[in-house]
Order: structure tokens, then C-alpha cells, then sequence
């Protein structure tokens, strides 16, 4: 929808010229939209760029003023006259607190919107703060469920969340495990302790027995863990099927990096929202640990060529294509259509408008937007495998690059 | 649920990585056996040397095991001046400033780190970095055996100087009597620094022998300092034996009870020795009785 064109074809002049004469007609008849057109439009970015989460933050601030960077070199909000998109930039400092200063900060700058938050907590807090001044907010990556059960009006969830990720990836578990004939039945589970890794080793402990597989152990640690040695002994004592992880980049890397020490090679290592297993930078800086891992995570549509161009531009920047980026740049586009379909920067409006969104010029496999107390329907996980030092799209099979290698070559 | 025939490697790995505690336990053992200070700047320290090692590689490609020579010099005047031009002037003679002092260090050195690299998280990949000895009943990486030797040698040449040198007879004599050194002509403000700057040389060593298999982000010297806190009580304060076979043991006890206990509990089974002996013996295993 917005995407930019290098030259102006016959449609698209027609387009604008279009715009702007509906444009000058509104000047005549409504002198309400004056107003707007001579402002900007200003839409709150949260972000924790600094802390703990500084990587993931500054990642979803670089996806987010990108896309206000191409809409505005395509002409800004054409409904409100071109009025161009202004970034009011957060720093929730990692924290729910550091959130909650800045939605404060943001709706005295009188945004429009806003969109951020990342971490589940965050998007807890700042959603609710925004919601006392019917702040529409769109929450980027916030996988935790009660983001959006919360009944509040203004708060809108573009990504999946807990639920549906976690029911993904173990259907796809089944899938993948029947396509191979059904070559593993145990596994288990490396988790980190806190409210993340321990709420997902709980659900697959209920459910993956159901599904025909034992789980052997499941093994808590705590973030940071300074050695996976053991862990990784008790691994090769037990000699599960797949080994499933759950835990943040660090911890990730360090525990692909002592079993590829320990030459322990399970038929699968198959994470769920796994730390690094979807992430190039874990991909480029150890290739032979990565190879082969699979992955149940956020991901951009391999076959729109909006989301590809999109990577090369992140390339080329130096900075590693994350789903940080694509997300808040899909969910930056999300609101910009909002924008233009309430014809208004009122809050109430761009609400409404989100409301009934049927979007879909976004990054991501999801389809057409449909929010249902807001929560997108649409939503999905893919499955993803490191196969030859790229990432590749396994399953579903509409988005799927590449065939699941499984069992692991010994 | 833990098998027996596991325990054997965890205990060689629990001996690798106490090696590594060790080394950092003996830098701060030092500066409290001689200045009878805790250095809450350690942690710091170690991260910042840890990027330095970092960047040693990055940067000049300088392989983390050649780069020993090169920081544990810089590190040993870093320490020294710090003692030498700020802690030794700040404090003004008070064990209590001086504990606030490095606090403050360790907070501004942190921050310092914080501001200039932003939170990323830093790897080094080196071609030996997967690289496993085949003992038959373990795989021991090799870096880490090359930290267990390079460690041992470090404690060696501590204690040889120490008891050799006459720096080291003047660091004992200080540690012992402070007035009656000062009266025999040691010059007590250049011992301390020289002590200071040999507790952060150890920091260089450790940092160099950690990165091959280790990461670095401006908080990860603190996941090392409280182990290395309780090494110090545990085998005896200011004593370099102490620290060395402390620094094992408490690798063997993390690895063993993190094997029976799990990983999240495993850290319980360090403290829990640590009551003990300070029940039973509070000067710790290689203590000068008080």
C-alpha cells in the first residue's frame, strides 16, 4: 500500500492528483481540516532500548521509524492531506515502569497512537496507562495472552500470542515427527526459570504426552547460567529424540554451543519462540552449532517481495533482519491504514478504524487483519529450520521455502 | 534421576570451571589479604577486561591466549594507578571510604561500559573453539584445559612471588604489620597499589581465558564475583592455596549439585558448604586462625 515507487506511474499520478483535488475540495467546504493538514501526524514509538532488552528494542525502534520514513517519503497520510507521520520516540528502559513514563510523556506530546512495548510486561503496563486516555495502542510483539483480556478498547495485538504459539508448534511437532514416519518419541525440555520458560514447559508437559510423546526430563536453569555442561551430561545420559529449548539468546547459544561440544545430536533440537534459533546472528556466528535447529517463531512472509525487499534494506544497514523489525514495521503500517480510513488523527476514530481493519499490506504470513477484542485473527507462527546458513520457512506448507530435514543427519 | 556414570565429567567440568573461579577469587584474596578491603570494583573489572580481551580479537585480531601478554600488564597499571590516584587519596586512611570507593568504581566502570557498547551480547568464534579432548570417559574442551593449566601456573607464579621476592616479603610484611612495615622503610602506598594492580592482572588473565568459550555483555562480571566472594571466605582470606583449591571445590560442588539438584537449585549446594565451614571453621579451610 505504501510501498515506494522510484517513479511516478500513470495510476499513481492519477492517484495523487486525485487526492489532492478531494484534498482542495475539503478546504473549501470543511475548514476542520485545515487543521490536520498543516500539522504532522505524531505516533508514539515504546521501545526498551536501553537495559536488558536494549538489542530486541533498538531492533523494533529501526523496523518502526523505517516504515514512518517510507510513508513519508510517499507522500504521508494522504486522507489527511499529506500530512506527514512525526515519531515521538520511548525508551521504556526494559522496564514496565520505564514504559508507563513515557505513555505518560507521549500523551502530553499528544500522539495519535502508539505502538511498541515488546516485552510482555511492558505492553502490560503502558497498554493500561494509554487505555485511561483512550490512547489507541498497538502492541508489537507482547506474546503473553492477558495483553488482550483484558477488555480494554484501545488495545490491539497484531502478532500471536502465547496460546496459539505454543499450539503451532506442537501440531507442527506432530506433523513434522508423521512426515518422518514417526521416528521420535521422547524429549526434553531445557527451560530458563522465569515466568517465559517455565509457563511454556508446563503447557508442553500436558500436552505433549497427549500427543503420543514422553517427556524424560525437564530441566529449569536459571538466566544467566553461566555453564550448560551439565545439563547438557544429563542430555546425553537420558539420549532423548529432540531436545526442546526455551530460553533467551544468551542461554541458547551457550547450550547449542556445549552439545555441539559434547557431540550431543538428538534427531532435533526444536524450540519454541526458541532465543536465537530464528536469529541470523546466531546463524552467521556459529553456523555448524545452528545448522539443522528447528524453530516454532515469528516470522515475515517469505514470499511477499515487500517483506524481502524490506530485509535487503535492513541489510544493507548492517543490522540483522529480526522479527523485531518486521513487526513493528507491518504493525507501523497497520496504523498508518488506520490513519487513512479514519480520515482524523482523533483517537476515538483511528479506535474505530483499527477496529474494523482488514489490512493487509503487512510483512507477515497472517493474511487479512481482523481484530477480535483485539486480538488479531489472522495471527500465526511458522516453523523454521537453519539449513546451509540460512533460515529457512518449513511449515505451513503455503509459506514453506524449504522440507523439514528431520531426523538430523548424523 | 541423575545417572552415575554422568558424574565423572561433571566433576572434570566442575574442576575447569573452579579453575576459572579460582583465578578471580586469588585477585580479590590478594587485595583484601594486604589491604584488608573488600574490592566491590572486581566485577567490574572483569567485565571491562573481558571486552578488552574482546576487543583485542575483533579489532587487532589478536588471538585471546597471545592477548595475556599484552592486558595483564595493562591491567596491572590500571590497578595500580586506580589505587595509587583514586582509592588510596579517596579513602583517607578509612577501611569504610574505601569500601564506598570501589562501590563507586564499580558503578561508574559498569555504566561506563553500559553507555559505549549498549547491552549486546559479544562472542568471539575461534577455529578451536569446539575443539574437545577425548579422555574416553569425557569430552573436556579444550579451551578450558588450557584455562585449568594457564590458572595453575598463574597460582604458582603468585606464590613465588610472594615468597621469593622482596616485593612480595614487603606485601606480606604489610599484610601482616602495616605500622612496623611502614617503619622499616616500606613504602606502604606503593605495595598497596602494587597488590591492587596484581589482583586486576588476574582479572586480565581470567577475562582472556573466559572469551574463547564464554560471552561478554556490560553485566557479566557480577555472575562471577559473588562465587568468587564466597571462594574467598571459604578458603581463608588473603591465602592463595585457599583460593586455588577453594575455587575447585566450589567448581566440583556447583557442577555436582546442580547435577542432582538442578541447575536452578545447583547454586544452593555453594552456599549451603560455604555455612558450614563458616560454622565449624570461620576462618575459612586455609586460614590463619584469628
Amino acid at each position: 500500500m505504501f510501498r515506494p515507487y522510484s517513479t511516478v506511474s500513470r495510476r499513481r499520478f492519477l492517484q495523487s492528483t486525485g487526492l489532492s483535488a478531494v484534498a482542495v475540495a475539503g478546504l473549501i467546504t470543511t475548514p476542520a481540516i485545515l487543521r490536520a493538514q498543516s500539522a504532522t501526524v505524531k505516533l508514539g514509538v515504546l521501545h526498551p532500548v536501553s537495559g536488558a532488552l536494549s538489542y530486541s528494542g533498538q531492533q523494533g525502534r529501526l523496523g518502526a521509524t523505517m516504515a514512518i520514513d517510507e510513508i513519508n517519503a510517499a507522500g504521508g497520510i494522504k486522507a489527511l492531506g499529506g500530512a506527514k507521520i512525526e515519531a515521538v520516540l520511548g525508551d521504556a528502559q526494559s522496564t514496565p515502569e520505564g514504559g508507563n513514563a513515557e505513555v505518560e510523556k507521549m500523551n502530553s506530546a499528544d500522539v495519535a497512537a502508539i505502538v511498541g512495548g515488546y516485552a510482555s510486561s511492558i505492553c502490560l503496563t503502558a497498554s493500561q496507562t494509554a487505555a485511561r486516555y483512550d490512547l489507541p495502542y498497538v502492541v508489537d510483539v507482547g506474546v503473553a495472552d492477558n495483553i488482550v483480556a483484558r477488555g480494554l478498547k484501545n488495545t490491539f495485538r497484531f502478532g500471536p500470542g502465547f496460546g496459539v504459539i505454543a499450539k503451532t508448534a506442537i501440531d507442527n511437532l506432530v506433523v513434522i515427527n508423521e512426515q518422518a514416519g514417526k521416528p521420535a518419541k521422547t524429549v526434553m525440555i531445557v527451560h530458563e526459570d522465569s515466568l517465559f520458560g517455565s509457563g511454556l514447559a508446563k503447557l508442553l508437559n500436558a500436552q505433549l504426552p497427549e500427543r503420543g510423546f514422553q517427556v524424560l526430563e525437564t530441566i529449569p536453569h536459571p538466566t544467566p547460567t553461566r555453564d550448560f555442561n551439565n545439563v547438557v551430561l544429563k542430555i546425553k545420559a537420558q539420549s532423548p529424540d529432540i531436545v526442546i529449548p526455551a530460553n533467551y539468546y544468551n542461554e541458547y547459544v551457550l547450550l547449542a554451543r556445549t552439545m555441539q561440544q559434547q557431540r550431543v545430536r538428538p534427531k532435533a533440537i526444536y524450540s519454541v519462540l526458541g532465543g536465537a534459533a530464528s536469529s541470523y546472528k546466531f546463524v552467521k556466528e556459529f553456523p555448524e552449532a545452528a545448522q539443522y535447529i528447528m524453530d516454532c517463531n515469528h516470522w515475515f512472509d517469505p514470499r511477499s517481495a515487500k517483506a524481502l525487499a524490506l530485509k535487503k534494506k535492513v541489510e544493507d544497514q548492517g543490522q540483522f533482519y529480526t522479527y523485531e523489525v518486521y513487526m513493528n514495521y507491518s504493525c507501523v503500517l497497520l496504523l498508518a491504514d488506520a490513519l487513512e480510513r479514519a480520515g482524523s488523527a482523533d483517537r476515538a476514530k483511528i479506535t474505530a478504524a483499527l477496529e474494523s481493519s482488514t489490512f493487509s499490506g503487512h510483512v507477515m504470513p497472517y493474511g487479512q487483519t481482523k481484530f477480535v477484542n483485539g486480538k488479531n485473527q489472522g495471527a500465526a507462527t511458522v516453523n523454521t529450520q537453519v539449513l546451509g546458513g540460512d533460515i529457512q520457512v518449513i511449515l505451513p506448507p503455503t509459506f514453506a521455502t524449504a522440507k523439514p530435514v528431520f531426523p538430523m543427519p548424523a | 534421576m541423575a545417572a552415575h556414570h554422568i558424574l565423572l565429567p561433571a566433576v572434570l567440568n566442575g574442576l575447569l570451571t573452579g579453575a576459572v573461579y579460582a583465578l578471580v577469587a586469588l585477585g580479590l584474596t590478594l587485595i583484601y589479604g594486604v589491604l584488608h578491603i573488600v574490592n566491590f570494583a572486581h566485577g567490574a573489572l572483569l567485565t571491562a577486561a573481558l571486552f578488552a580481551a574482546f576487543f583485542a580479537h575483533r579489532l587487532l585480531g589478536l588471538d585471546p591466549y597471545l592477548a595475556i601478554f599484552v592486558l595483564t600488564p595493562l591491567f596491572f597499571l590500571l590497578g595500580y594507578g586506580l589505587q595509587r590516584f583514586v582509592i588510596g587519596p579517596a579513602a583517607h586512611g578509612e577501611d569504610r571510604n574505601i569500601l564506598l570507593v570501589t562501590l563507586g568504581l564499580a558503578v561508574i566502570i559498569e555504566n561506563a561500559l553500559l553507555f559505549a557498547f549498549r547491552a549486546d551480547t559479544r562472542t568471539v568464534n575461534l577455529p578451536y573453539g569446539f575443539e574437545v579432548l577425548d579422555l574416553g570417559v569425557a569430552f573436556l574442551a579444550v579451551p578450558r584445559v588450557i584455562g585449568f593449566c594457564v590458572v595453575l601456573i598463574v597460582a604458582l607464579a603468585l606464590w613465588l612471588i610472594l615468597n621469593l621476592t622482596d616485593t612480595g616479603k614487603a606485601m606480606r610484611a604489610v599484610a601482616k604489620e602495616k605500622l612496623g612495615a611502614e617503619l622499616s622503610g616500606i613504602d606502604v602506598g606503593h605495595i598497596y597499589a602494587v597488590t591492587f594492580g596484581l589482583g586486576t592482572a588476574c582479572l586480565a588473565i581470567a577475562a582472556c581465558l573466559l572469551i574463547p568459550t564464554y560471552y561478554v555483555n556490560p553485566h557479566v562480571g557480577n555472575a562471577f564475583v559473588l562465587v568468587a566472594f564466597t571462594i574467598v571466605v571459604l578458603g581463608g582470606m588473603g591465602s592463595v592455596a585457599g583460593s586455588l583449591i577453594g575455587g575447585l571445590f566450589v567448581g566440583v560442588i556447583e557442577s555436582v549439585s546442580g547435577l542432582y539438584l538442578g541447575e536452578s537449585l545447583g547454586q544452593m549446594g555453594i552456599f549451603l558448604i560455604f555455612i558450614v565451614v563458616l560454622l565449624f571453621r570461620p576462618s575459612g579451610l586455609f586460614g590463619e586462625r584469628a
